[in-house]
């Protein structure tokens, strides 16, 4: 109560709307790779930033799992101060780029800024990503300063964003950090699974640049647990972080998933991200052009396999989903981006079998209508079958994009880990500490499939903790 | 960067055999796993089977079948020239296991495939019978390595030109029934003959590895590409195998599966073939 009403009395001025991100139209960006927004002007972030009311008790702030400081970074947004913006933000987290563009904004931090209540909340992700791009594009070019060298050596395993964001500050604090990553290129998910028209490619690769300036050594092509496995690390290393990710794709274990045209979304995203089988063929890795193309599944990965499609030239890009569009789970922006790029949403539908020809080419996949019943463990309302409801979708590619788990690849070989049900490894959730000494994790590999700025969190929480222990052997 | 240090054309030109720098590799790899190679920026992730290793010098030697663009861009690279990228060592080693008397089935480039496992097989105290075949006598490969790495070879030309004339199925055959005390057999060469191979063995019932080649991308178990039917499961080749046992596999869909990119997969090569041309006459 008293909080209401010792909120600023609002200045009789007139009020600026939510400033509207300028973006490619849809009907020229569903076919090409460009990212879709534009970005702000200095004069639409500092307008932009000129709503933020500066609260005493920032909600917003309680949204971001990082917990930047957001009205003092948008204060000085505001004021022009681009550099002082970006260090604010560099405080709590390591990749305001990628955030900015990534985040569930809506149900993190700008789901609670107090103008969402009557009106439209800041435009707190757009902020940080202009704050970041302006510094990639602009900013002095100098590097933060580095604690003398501790003679003590952190070895990182995957370079996703918990990787990185291990590997950024503990280079700060002096250390000496290298970074194994399984694939020829570094960033995890944000190089080999969102794609370019969401993250250019070409930010991961400024991000790795920097630490590699910094001094972060990068051995691409490690395979931890094959090439070299976690205890061979702790024979040269003071301390392992594993950020492995949770790169194993599920399958829907229906008939016909063999048939050619049926991907997972990893592969899907790979071959095109990682790969650049949509330039093929001045890339060699082939990706199939499917003019039919149905996606199954309703998150972040299922939005970027859909709209890839369109990309790759289909005609109709469909989503399969079991529930309804309350419960679809990716971000606002990816939903309402799809939907205008002409993806077509068959919602509280789910694939029973799919069909092929003899020589092995999927032709289609058998659906069933779904309803939905009482909520679940989850919350979320229970899909329930509706007998005799099925119907045929005519398609040529099928991408499966209904989840990830944790790939026991490393975890196989590495004993004394503790693992939950799933497969995940157990770290206490305060330090990123595991059962087996000097090895920390995070990110996903820990809490199953979650978000970037998550796995940045987490990447911090270690640092901390693998920084103390370095220096005062806790 | 992966230097090539020694380089050999086998087989008309149409194999060929690499000694790649990659000390890292070299000490690790154990018979039955494989590296993914990468020739340039614009590559391909290609695997192939190490076929023999030098851990002192650092040097792992990949035998290729050139059979499209990749492996033709393979090709022109020479002692001296690097791979980009060469990644491993990948899959599940043989489980080797000292079984008394084994026979090792080898076809066309699966004998680079089969060299390593025989070897490992002979030197934990089997009684090695190796059988290898080709279609003709100048596409034979690793002769005298196969020679060396078993107690008995045998090899079969399908046009008669060396050995017997015939299947390596045949002598397969010929080798079970004389000797009834065979453990295991390892079979490992194109798709049909192992599958024939199979059906062979079945009928002893003698248990059959078999190496899987299926159409990889990560080759870490991510991105399920190389997904294998084997007893009704599906599982990954890539971490899974490449090593199954025979009498389970659904080579069926093994040979859809391998069969995806086929058009894609001609124009990349024609493209390069018709580059290439004009700049080496070839
Ligand atoms: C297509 C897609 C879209 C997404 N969209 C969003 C989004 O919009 N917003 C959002 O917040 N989140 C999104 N996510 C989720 C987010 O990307 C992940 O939660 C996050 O990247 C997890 O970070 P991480 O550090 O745990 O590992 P990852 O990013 O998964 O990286 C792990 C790295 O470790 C490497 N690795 C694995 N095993 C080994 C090994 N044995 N040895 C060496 N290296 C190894 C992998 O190759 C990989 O590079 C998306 C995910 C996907 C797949
Ligand atoms: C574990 C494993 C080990 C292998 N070891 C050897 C070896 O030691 N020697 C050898 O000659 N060959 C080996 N192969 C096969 C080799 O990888 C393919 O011949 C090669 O990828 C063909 O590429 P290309 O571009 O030259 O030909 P393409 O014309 O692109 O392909 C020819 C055929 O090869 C298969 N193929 C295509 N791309 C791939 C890919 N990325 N991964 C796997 N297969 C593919 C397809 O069936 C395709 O039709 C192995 C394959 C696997 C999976
Ligand atoms: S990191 Fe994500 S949640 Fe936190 S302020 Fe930035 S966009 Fe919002
Ligand atoms: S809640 Fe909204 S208005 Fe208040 S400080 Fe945060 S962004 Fe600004
Ligand atoms: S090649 Fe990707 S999972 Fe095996
Ligand atoms: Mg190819």
């Amino acid at each position: 109560m008293a909080e209401e009403t010792k909120a600023p009395e609002a200045p009789k001025k007139e009020k600026i709307p939510r400033q509207q991100m300028p973006e490619q139209p849809a009907d020229v960006r569903r076919h090409n790779f460009d990212e879709v927004p534009l970005g702000y002007t200095p004069e639409q972030a500092m307008k932009e930033a000129s709503r933020c009311i500066q609260c005493k008790d920032p909600r917003c702030r309680q949204g971001c799992p990082v917990e930047v400081d957001i009205p003092a970074f948008i204060k000085c947004i505001k004021e022009g101060d681009f550099e002082g913006a970006i260090r604010k933000l560099w405080e709590k987290n390591a990749l305001p780029a990628v955030c900015g563009r990534v985040c569930p904004q809506e149900v993190q931090c700008e789901g609670l800024c107090v103008l969402g209540k009557k009106d439209q909340p800041v435009a707190i992700g757009n902020l940080e990503k202009f704050a970041a791009d302006y510094q990639r594009n602009h900013g002095r070019d100098v590097l933060p300063p580095k604690a003398a060298p501790t003679g003590k050596k952190v070895a990182v395993v995957g370079s996703g964003p918990s990787g990185l964001t291990v590997a950024g500050d503990l280079i700060l604090k002096g250390h000496d950090v290298t970074i194994f990553e399984a694939l020829h290129a570094p960033g995890g998910v944000l190089i080999y699974g969102i794609p370019e028209f969401r993250l250019p490619k070409a930010i991961v690769a400024s991000e790795c640049r920097y630490l590699e300036r910094l001094g972060v050594n990068f051995e691409v092509n490690a395979v931890i647990g094959r090439s070299e496995t976690v205890d061979e690390l702790l024979e040269r290393f003071d301390v392992v972080f594993l950020g492995v990710g949770a790169g194993l794709p599920m399958f829907l274990k229906v008939p016909g998933e063999h048939y050619i045209g049926v991907y997972s979304s990893n592969e899907y995203l790979t071959r095109s991200n990682l790969m650049k089988a949509y330039d093929f063929p001045n890339y060699d890795t082939p990706l199939v052009r499917g003019k039919r193309v149905a996606t199954f599944g309703g998150g972040n990965v299922a939005m970027d396999s859909a709209r890839t499609a369109l990309r790759m030239g289909a005609e109709k890009s469909y989503i399969i989903y079991r529930r309804g569009r309350e419960e679809l789970p990716a971000r606002k922006e990816e939903i309402h981006h799809a939907e205008q790029e002409g993806v077509e949403f068959m919602l509280l539908s789910a694939p029973v079998r799919f069909t092929g020809t003899d020589d092995g080419f999927l032709t289609g996949v058998e659906c069933r209508r779904m309803e939905l019943g009482e909520p679940d463990a989850s919350g979320r309302r229970r899909p329930i079958e509706i007998k005799g409801s099925e119907f045929m979708v005519e398609i040529d590619t099928a991408v499966i994009s209904i989840g990830s788990s944790a790939n026991p690849l490393l975890t196989k070989s590495t004993p004394g880990l503790a693992l939950n049900k799933w497969g995940n490894i157990v770290a206490d959730p305060k330090t990123g500490k595991t059962m087996k000494p000097r090895v920390w994790a995070g990110g996903d590999i820990v809490t199953g499939a979650a978000t970037v700025i998550l796995a940045a969190g987490a990447g911090r929480v270690a640092s901390n903790s693998i920084h103390d222990f370095l220096t005062f052997g806790w | 960067m992966f230097e090539i240090v020694e380089r050999q054309e086998l087989a008309q030109g149409t194999i060929v055999s690499n000694w790649i720098k990659a000390p890292k590799i070299a000490v690790k790899a154990k018979p039955g796993q494989f590296v993914i190679l990468r020739a340039n920026e614009t590559g391909e992730r290609i695997p192939l089977t190490m076929a023999d290793t030098d851990p002192e010098k650092g040097l792992i030697n990949v035998i290729y079948m050139v059979v499209g663009k990749s492996t033709a861009l393979f090709k022109t690279l020479q002692v001296g020239d690097s791979y980009r990228d060469v990644i491993g060592p990948l899959g599940a080693a043989t489980h080797l296991e000292k079984v008394g008397k084994v026979v090792c089935v080898g076809g066309g480039t699966g004998i680079a495939v089969l060299h390593p496992i025989t070897r490992g097989l002979k030197n934990i105290g089997n009684h090695v019978f190796a059988v290898i075949g080709s279609r003709s006598k100048d596409l034979l490969i690793m002769e005298d390595r196969m020679r060396a790495a078993s107690h008995e070879l045998l090899i079969c030309t399908d046009d008669g030109t060396y050995g017997h004339h015939g299947f390596v199925t045949d002598k397969l055959k010929e080798v079970l029934e004389n000797n009834k005390d065979i453990g295991l057999a390892v079979c490992i060469g194109p798709v049909p003959m192992m599958r024939a191979c199979c059906n062979v063995t079945k009928g002893f019932n003698v248990k059959t590895l078999v190496s899987l080649n299926p159409i990889m991308v990560d080759g870490t178990g991510m991105c399920g590409c190389c997904r294998v039917r084997v007893g009704g499961e599906m599982k990954f080749a890539c971490v899974d195998g490449p090593e199954f046992d025979g009498h389970q596999v659904d080579f069926d869909e093994l040979n859809l599966r391998l069969r995806s990119y086929l058009p894609e997969e001609k124009l990349s090569y024609d493209m390069f073939k018709s580059a290439h041309k004009c700049s080496c006459g070839s």
